[in-house]
């Protein structure tokens, strides 16, 4: 599919695919299947699954632009260390911000922020498309990748803080305690497999003949 | 100095067991999907992965104490140690397969895997955010990397099965992998208490 995306002219990529692309059809988590681990690790109440999604989007797309805006200059046969100096570079700048601004949360995820440089999906963007295509369609490729997997965290936290402790935000919306199970180590790796064949069975079952095309 | 050893083997059990980097951590999980569908993978790159661990976590702890912390760029950690862990893999892979071709032909392809991979990159930020001594970072390195070959050789063992089984449709390859390895985590729940360091 990407390598489709990367062959086109590039006034024909229109940016609002380029973002459904990322959200929908290649939704890093339900979708490709990578980056698993912070979907996992961080997800046990919404407020900590939106701050990782946001510092992902906020890595990815400051990655993208960065190696758009230099690949005239990267040879490309040490563009790989290049892409992770670049790639840790911006981490840092997440991690340190993090550290700044959100101290409790920082507490919690400090360490999964700081392996998002270790994420396959921000290399295989910066290699499969920003490192070919100009800055603003690079720009939006990032968007579109960091809010898919913003969306998934968002989606997947959603459930777990709302059955594991009746709560959303922290604030306390069911009395009781449904599905204790959903916040405890365990409960996430139930609750991304049974949303992949929630999304599966959708596929299979009303979006059959939508397969994506740019 | 039994008591040393006393704390080094609770560091092991505890990383090993209680805080598996698989079931509690929720690390390297690409890699654990990716390569526990066949025992004789998981094996080969349980060994790859416990060796490149154990010379990592040293490595880097000698340039965390020695370089980092007299030059005071701690700040720089993130970006030293992708750089120190990628090179070193580089630099064994390329080592190997002058020195030992056959063992290179059986491992290399996992070498070349594991080379930016988030635990062999947490390993050593997990040490330099505790302070470890240099045995400790290797007890720690080493029972991380007996944990996950645990996890793999269980997973492994389990997915081999589960080809055979009769699966809902929409569960099919990875998400009932998740549900799994979720069942698995909840056992491993039962480690937790064991040790309190």
């Amino acid at each position: 599919m990407s390598e489709e995306v990367i062959k086109l002219p590039e006034e024909k990529v229109r940016y609002r695919d380029l973002i459904i692309n990322g959200i929908v059809a290649e939704n890093t988590i339900f979708k490709l299947a990578i980056s698993l681990c912070p979907a996992i690790a961080v997800t046990n109440s919404l407020r900590n699954g939106f701050l990782m999604g946001i510092a992902v989007l906020f890595v990815q797309t400051m990655v993208n632009i960065t190696v758009a805006a230099f690949r005239r200059f990267i040879h490309p046969r040490i563009r790989l260390p290049i892409f992770m100096l670049i790639i840790s570079g911006w981490v840092s700048v997440a991690d340190m911000t993090m550290a700044a601004f959100a101290r409790e949360a920082y507490k919690q995820m400090g360490l999964y922020i700081q392996l998002i440089v270790a994420f396959a999906s921000i290399l295989a963007r910066a290699e499969m498309f920003a490192s070919k295509n100009r800055i603003a369609p690079s720009m939006f490729d990032g968007i579109g990748m960091g809010l898919g997997f913003l969306f998934a965290l968002v989606v997947i936290s959603f459930f777990r803080e709302l059955l594991g402790r009746g709560s959303l935000w922290g604030l306390q919306i069911i009395p009781t305690k449904p599905l204790l199970i959903m916040i405890l180590p365990a409960g996430g790796f139930l609750a991304v497999g049974i949303l992949m064949a929630f999304f599966n069975w959708i596929d299979a079952r009303y979006l059959k003949k939508r397969t994506v095309h740019h | 100095m039994e008591k040393e050893f006393t704390k080094l083997f609770e560091l092991f059990i505890a990383a090993s067991l209680i805080n598996n980097f698989v079931f509690t951590r929720f690390l390297g999980l690409c890699i654990f999907f990716g390569v526990s569908k066949k025992m004789e993978t998981a094996v080969g790159m349980s060994i790859t992965f416990t060796s490149v661990m154990v010379i990592s976590a040293a490595l880097s702890w000698l340039i965390y104490n020695y370089v980092m912390i007299p030059l005071d760029i701690t700040f720089l950690k993130i970006v030293i140690f992708i750089g120190v862990v990628a090179a070193f893999v580089q630099a064994s892979d390329t080592i190997m397969r002058k020195v030992s071709p056959g063992l290179y032909y059986k491992l290399g392809i996992y070498l070349a895997l594991i080379s930016t991979n988030c635990i062999i990159l947490a390993v050593p930020l997990i040490n330099a955010g505790e302070r470890y001594t240099f045995i400790e970072s290797l007890a720690f390195g080493l029972g991380s990397g007996i944990g996950f070959a645990l996890a793999l050789i269980i997973m492994a063992s389990i997915r081999e099965k589960l080809e055979l089984a009769d699966v809902p449709a929409p569960f099919k390859g990875l998400p009932i992998a998740f549900v799994t390895t979720g069942l698995i985590a909840l056992a491993f729940t039962g480690f937790s208490g064991l040790i309190t360091l």
